[in-house]
């Protein structure tokens, strides 16, 4: 525990860890309540394209280029599923899972075209696909706290358009509000979110964290403005926690142990959140059994 | 000779909501044909027709909420954008996910985000109107209360104080009575009336043809095409709702469920 103040590694680690939990809780909550917990699947699977073509592109294994052409994707890929949804027939929920697929694969086909040039390996773009936090630098954490920034103070100023957003957006419109670009602007924070995670992550876990903070927190409150905290709360505890047990030597990969801590979290808000738990509805409905059968007796 | 055009420009400032040669429609499919319709200030008016005859989309259409492929809407003469402060929407209640995490005061206090625009956030005044809204559709004590603790009836009750808060002139109501107990309904009725006598306008699409005449004072009858429109006693007659209903035993529909894509 200690090592957390000594250990210049570990407290990066932590500090990053800690950083994408908090913002991805953020922005999570708001995809949760709108019922699109797959679009962080989507972005962060789209991303990878964009990772690797930026490494062809720039030739350089720097984060800002390779998080850049991660966001450019992720956002890209966003776009696509607006326009599917809105040109055919197919539903949101379709469309999210072609645009992953798609976009997935094209970036697994770049990934093994590249691997076999010989600058790749240094690159170390593979470490995308799990992520590989041990990596992580202070000038990394730094990035990841200023764009986490930027996201979560966006997010207080338009607290009250992301609102009716989320609850009804329709009659947001009939106010004059431009709902259309209030999603963009919501949905290009969760890009954000996405982003600053995917070093330490990977891609492939990365949309656990939008979505498990979100959807624990919503288990133990009833106020949108509590929700989003706790939310932020639980990513941070599921990032500090994910650090720490992958650093106790047994040579734990930190994106997993993160996304299994968050995974914990889920699981008991899940089990013995007052009211909405499972544990207590099934107590109380016991309870109520117990009292008729009681009355029922002479 | 120098009266003529200033009382037609009189008749014309009577209508609260004018719709010339609207037609709508979904993917080539048209949901609402060369409708026109003249609604006068200070109606109560009934918006009625089969499922599917388009009164969802009339209703979305003057709030500017569908693409319109021939026509226009004025509001009070002008273009809905320019008049969006005058006007409170009610969206049918199916419409939004009822286990959002926020009180009924705060749904309510949502009608007030117009006027207040980007990025502001309501303080003690959006509050207190919004709790006098609460009040006057008896639901001062449920402020608090999370809405999916709410009875249909309630649910529906805190939609309209929205729209109240909003300080509109013209009110354009998704069916209201929808899925709500009889008190609820007498008090929504008795609500209704009140914003006629301070001379509101309001629109409400409506499902009960039994409740029609007791109701409201106009009605429009709407399948696709319209069929009628003008003051209850003249235009709902049996001829009419044939023609708007068809060959279906209208008048034994009482509550109807409809599904809300209508």
């Amino acid at each position: 525990m200690f090592d957390l103040f000594t250990d210049y590694t570990l407290r990066t680690v932590a500090m990053g860890a800690a950083i994408l939990g908090i913002v991805s809780g953020v922005l999570g909550s708001f995809t949760v309540l709108r019922q699109q917990s797959l679009l962080g699947d989507a972005i962060s699977h789209a991303a990878l394209p964009g990772i690797v073509l930026a490494f062809l592109l720039t030739g350089s294994s720097e984060p800002l280029p390779l998080v850049l052409g991660a966001g450019i994707a992720g956002w890209i890929g966003t776009l696509c599923v607006r326009a599917i949804v809105r040109n055919t027939r197919i539903k949101n929920d379709g469309a999210l899972g072609l645009v992953l697929s798609v976009f997935f694969g094209i970036g697994l086909m770049l990934l093994t075209y590249t691997q076999a040039r010989p600058d790749a390996s240094q690159a170390g773009l593979d470490k995308f696909l799990f992520g590989q936090a041990a990596a992580l630098l202070q000038d990394d954490v730094v990035t990841m706290a200023v764009l986490g920034g930027i996201a979560i103070v966006a997010v207080t100023l338009f607290w009250k358009e992301f609102k009716l957003l989320s609850f009804d957006s329709e009659f947001g419109r009939s106010l004059g509000f431009r709902m259309g670009a209030v999603d963009i602007l919501l949905t290009t924070l969760v890009v954000i979110a996405i982003v600053i995670g995917l070093r330490t992550v990977g891609v492939v876990l990365m949309s656990a964290m939008v979505v498990a903070p979100g959807a624990a927190a919503r288990q133990w409150t009833d106020r949108l403005g509590v929700m989003v905290c706790l939310s932020a709360m639980f990513g941070a505890l599921a990032g500090l926690t994910g650090a720490l047990l992958s650093s106790t030597g047994a040579r734990l990969p930190t994106g997993p142990m993160v996304v299994l801590s968050a995974s914990v979290i889920v699981l008991l808000s899940l089990l013995f959140a007052p009211r909405r738990g499972l544990v207590w509805e099934r107590l109380r409905s016991h309870r109520r059994t117990a009292l008729r059968t009681e009355g029922a007796r002479p | 000779m120098a009266r003529a055009p200033a009382r037609r420009e009189a008749m014309e400032k009577t209508s609260a909501v004018e719709v010339m040669d609207l037609t709508v429609a979904y993917s080539d499919k048209p949901v609402l044909w060369d409708v026109d319709l003249s609604v006068p200030q200070g109606v109560l008016m009934a918006v009625v027709g089969p499922n599917g005859a388009g009164k969802t989309t009339l209703i979305k259409a003057m709030l500017d909420l569908v693409p319109i492929s021939a026509g226009r809407v004025l509001i009070a003469g002008r273009p809905y954008d320019e008049q969006r402060r005058k006007v409170a929407y009610v969206p049918q209640r199916g419409s939004v996910d009822w286990d959002f995490p926020t009180t009924a005061l705060d749904v309510v206090m949502m009608g007030r985000y117009g006027a207040l625009g980007w990025i502001k956030r309501p303080g003690a005044r959006e509050k207190q109107a919004s709790m006098e809204a609460l009040e006057k559709v008896g639901m001062a004590a449920f402020a608090h209360r999370q809405i999916s603790q709410l009875s249909g009836g309630q649910q529906q009750r805190v939609f309209l104080a929205r729209s109240l808060v909003q300080d509109a002139d013209v009110y354009l109501m998704d069916e209201p009575f929808q899925g709500v107990d009889a008190t609820t309904e007498r008090a929504i009725v008795t609500l209704l009336q009140e914003l006629r006598a301070s001379g509101s306008t309001v629109i409400v699409v409506h499902h009960d043809l039994q409740t029609v005449a007791e109701y409201f004072d106009w009605v429009t009858l709407l399948n696709v095409r319209r069929i009628a429109s003008g003051p209850t006693a003249e235009v709902f007659t049996e001829p009419n709702l044939r023609a708007a209903y068809g060959g279906r035993m209208a008048w034994l529909q009482t509550s109807e469920q409809e599904p809300v894509a209508d």
